[in-house]
């Protein structure tokens, strides 16, 4: 009997905590660093209704993995209209679910590096991984990948484990995109080198921030956030002459969506300034549309990749199980 | 099997719910997985045998090492009632079940790692380059900074069990240290170290983060990590469910080993709770209880040192004027505090039906009933929340919004994690009364409230108080449900800590995490004071 009186408790507790529902309603499942009070979210929010007067509502679930995860859990009875913050890596297995349906509106505003033609999948920005290192531990960084590999294995890296992390399974694809066939050699040189591998990026970036290892696997955006809200120059990303690996982050229409009129115009809306102004300085990536002001100058510094490396996500989706395999197996003697 | 009297429907019940937590579970798991039976079998692959040996071997050698060092620590403990500090030093070991591992990971850093306080020297000693602790060793003194603390507390509440007139008497006899130890400790400890080397044993079988952070490399890699996987990145139900199988087999096995290792002895029966131990005399007494108490502080001490130090560093006036840290710090306290609640109700129905039980099979072995109220109860912690959130996910999915159930499944599944821990300290205070107290009760005709009030109470006081900051405090640094249910509907304080670290706000993340531990001291402080309140 207690234990009823509390579960009901329980009930009246969650009750409370959400947020009523209005008639006009969209609802976006997206990551949680995006919602986040300092994240993009609460920008976007704020401009779209003022645009549509309609609700926006996010519903956040903890990164990319998890948002397909919990569509494919909920199949075409979602509340989703939209799923924000699926990357390259994901699109395939979303396409193969059935669950998301044509955009139908136009790119012409989205730009991303190697170009973009989906009829599915829109852009709304982009990233490149990268080693971010402390130059108060590191005077000169390697300047490409194979110097890294060689570097003194003295200086250690703190990089995540590919089965639990968007960021890992990152550097995997990377060295792929690099060294195809020899990938396995190039790891057994770099296991060398890595100090500790986190199941998620914040356990790598805080082990970097707190001293541990001088080098991170980060993306090369991640200096502007030192720069910009903490004022210092001390963290910066190691440019590669090979490349860096690219990551496009995408959003896409669910089936019961598409039937919103709302859907559309979010989408259109995102490719825009309205959205996009939000980008930069609160997810810390490049917007994949036109911002009203040029961007902070720091991220000039970020732009530098030549080469934005990337795999066909078929060939993902594919040989991803493979090699997470190879992976273990060299990581693990 | 016994059928259910009166006096052990309470206990039925407790365990009639725990099984819907968890079977419900596996039933929406299995559902969701049955199409894809064979990736269920390709589970079981060579790679599997690798990781079950190494969660296996890093779980027992964590064991060890905590509980052993345990036994010295809460035996010099018992022996000294009034070093100074003890009650402080008690409610800072509860601290680390409250902790993020990430932020207990990084306070063990900060002392043994490559940058840690120790390195330098070191360096400057050995003349090579000081590495850290990652590897084994390094999960070993992680586990053992959670665990050591625990298991002392534990084995604590076990000396402090032993009557009154025990200690008199060995005093009065002139029993020499190690005569007490064999004849009065030892053989509560020794009922009691089955019970706590089993509790630490599936905590350390059920490590994911510190194993590896720690752990320097997927060579380290516990089938929590590989369930975690399958949940998470691949998506395969049934493979998820198959591995938790392995992980509650294995784990069974050893456990039993334990079982049958330690006598389970019954409580004595001239047995007075309120002990008041006298402290020895003697100055070589003296060191030698300091010495172990000490060496412990410093273990523990260090790291939160360590965490305090970060945590001050970051914009402390700011955190404390953030809506969002009021929120989440309030979101924390009403479900800990309800899934506390829950814990203690249905922990005192199991330790209640199982004494019961005991006393009337009247030396006849155990039967299953039973068995699954002790041994049973606790197994509930082999089993990843992650597993028990997503199962459960699943069969509310066609139900409307599933974040409307967020709250009620934090508050389950953390009362359910948190069970092991409150039976562990409610029985032995409770069989202790009831060996006492039962054939007085019956002779005097009291009903049930009666005896609730007359006897359990004041006797139970202070378990019930201690079980219930203990298991407060596993519920606030929870982070296994909310990580699927929970979302801006339901933010708690590890949930805003981790979620500030993942956006680059480390000293934010910081500020959070001694705040966290801030709490926790004051909530076992508090608890030791309303228990201290004899009646």
């Amino acid at each position: 009997m207690i234990s009823g009186r509390i579960l009901a408790t329980a009930l009246l507790v969650s009750a409370t905590a959400l947020p009523a529902a209005a008639q006009e309603t969209l609802t976006v499942y997206t990551y949680d660093s995006f919602t986040a009070e300092w994240g993009p979210g609460p920008l976007v929010k704020e401009a779209f209704e003022a645009d549509c007067g309609c609700t926006l509502n996010f519903v956040a679930a903890a990164d990319g993995v998890a948002l397909l995860n919990r569509l494919k859990l909920e199949g075409e009875n979602t509340d989703a209209d939209i799923v924000l913050g699926l990357d390259t890596n994901l699109t395939f297995e979303a396409r193969e679910s059935g669950l998301f349906a044509p955009h139908g509106i136009s790119l012409d505003n989205i730009t991303v590096p190697n170009g973009w033609d989906d009829d599915m999948f829109v852009p709304f920005d982009y990233g490149y991984f990268a080693f971010v290192y402390d130059t108060e531990a590191i005077e000169t960084p390697p300047a490409s990948f194979a110097e890294l590999l060689d570097g003194d294995p003295e200086i250690k890296i703190v990089i995540q484990d590919p089965r639990t992390s968007t960021p890992g399974l990152g550097l995997l694809l990377w060295v792929k995109a690099i060294y195809g066939d020899g990938a396995s050699e190039a790891w057994e040189k770099l296991s060398q080198r890595v100090l500790t591998v986190t199941p998620g990026w914040s356990e790598a970036y805080g082990l970097f921030t707190s001293g541990e290892a001088p080098m991170v696997l980060s993306y090369t955006t991640s200096p502007a956030y030192h720069q910009i809200a903490e004022r210092t120059n001390r963290y910066q990303a190691a440019i590669f002459e090979e490349g860096h690996y690219l990551q496009v982050e995408v959003a896409a229409a669910t089936l019961g969506g598409a039937e919103n009129p709302l859907t559309a115009q979010f989408l259109e809306f995102m490719t825009g300034s309205g959205f996009q102004d939000a980008i930069p300085e609160h997810n810390w990536m490049f917007p994949a549309g036109p911002t009203s002001e040029p961007l902070n100058p720091v991220f000039e510094d970020a732009v530098a990749p030549e080469d934005a490396l990337q795999l066909p996500p078929e060939e993902i989706a594919e040989n991803r199980s493979a090699w997470i395999d190879e992976w273990l197996a060299i990581m693990s003697r | 099997m016994t059928a259910p009297s009166r006096a052990t429907l309470p206990g039925t019940a407790a365990l009639a719910i725990l099984a819907i937590i968890v079977g419900g579970a596996f039933a929406g798991l299995i559902a969701e997985g049955a199409r894809d039976l064979p990736s269920a079998f390709a589970a079981f692959d060579p790679y599997l045998l690798r990781i079950a040996r190494f969660t296996l071997w890093q779980a027992l050698l964590s064991t060890v090492v905590s509980v052993l060092p345990a036994i010295f620590v809460a035996r010099a403990l018992s022996r000294r009632p009034d070093f100074p500090g003890r009650r402080l030093l008690l409610a800072l070991f509860a601290v680390p079940l409250a902790l993020p591992a990430i932020v207990a990971a990084l306070g063990v850093l900060a002392l043994l790692g490559r940058a840690g306080l120790v390195a330098e020297p070191l360096t400057a000693l050995t003349g090579a380059r000081w590495q850290g602790i990652y590897g084994l060793s390094g999960i070993l003194i992680a586990h053992a900074f959670f665990n050591l603390p625990l298991a002392t507390r534990l084995l604590l509440a076990a000396l402090d069990t032993v009557p009154n007139d025990r200690w008199r008497l060995a005093s009065q006899l002139g029993f020499s240290p190690w005569a007490t130890f064999r004849i009065v400790e030892w053989p509560v400890l020794r009922a009691a170290l089955p019970s706590v080397a089993g509790l630490v044993f599936m905590l350390c079988v059920t490590s994911f983060t510190i194993v590896l952070i720690l752990g320097g490399g997927p060579r380290a890699t516990t089938l929590e990590v590989a369930i975690y996987q399958a949940l998470r990145f691949d998506f395969a139900p049934a493979r998820a469910v198959a591995l938790v199988a392995v992980q509650i087999a294995l784990t069974l096995a050893i456990v039993l080993v334990l079982k049958r290792a330690g006598a389970d002895l019954a409580p004595d029966a001239n047995i007075g709770m309120t002990a008041r131990r006298p402290s020895l005399r003697g100055w070589r007494a003296k060191i030698a209880d300091a010495l172990p108490i000490l060496a412990a502080m410093l273990f523990v001490v260090a790291p939160m040192a360590a965490i305090v130090i970060a945590g001050l560093r970051a914009d402390l006036a700011r955190l404390a004027a953030d809506p969002a840290v009021h929120a989440a710090t309030v979101t924390s306290l009403k479900l800990a505090a309800l899934a506390a609640c829950f814990t203690l109700a249905l922990a005192f129905c199991l330790v209640r039906a199982r004494q019961r039980l005991e006393a009337r099979r009247s030396g006849r072995s155990p039967g299953l009933l039973e068995r699954a109220m002790d041994t049973g109860a606790g197994f509930v912690l082999v089993i990843p929340p992650i597993v028990v959130g997503a199962g459960w996910f699943i069969l509310l999915r066609h139900t409307g919004n599933v974040l409307n159930y967020a709250a009620p499944m934090v508050v389950a599944v953390n009362a359910v994690m948190a069970l092991p821990f409150a039976l562990r300290i409610l029985r032995p205070a409770h069989d202790a009364a009831a060996a006492r107290y039962d054939r007085l009760s019956v002779s005097l005709g009291m009903s049930t409230l009666d005896r609730l009030r007359f006897i359990d109470w004041p006797l139970l006081r202070r378990p019930l108080a201690t079980a219930f900051a203990f298991a407060m405090a596993l519920s606030l640094g929870d982070l296994g449900v909310i990580a699927l249910f929970g979302s801006d509907a339901v933010q708690t304080l590890p949930y805003l800590l981790l979620s500030r670290m993942g956006a680059y706000r480390t000293e934010d993340a910081a500020g959070i995490a001694l705040f966290l531990a801030l709490l926790t001291l004051i909530l076992m402080l508090a608890s030791e004071w309303a228990g201290r309140k004899q009646a």
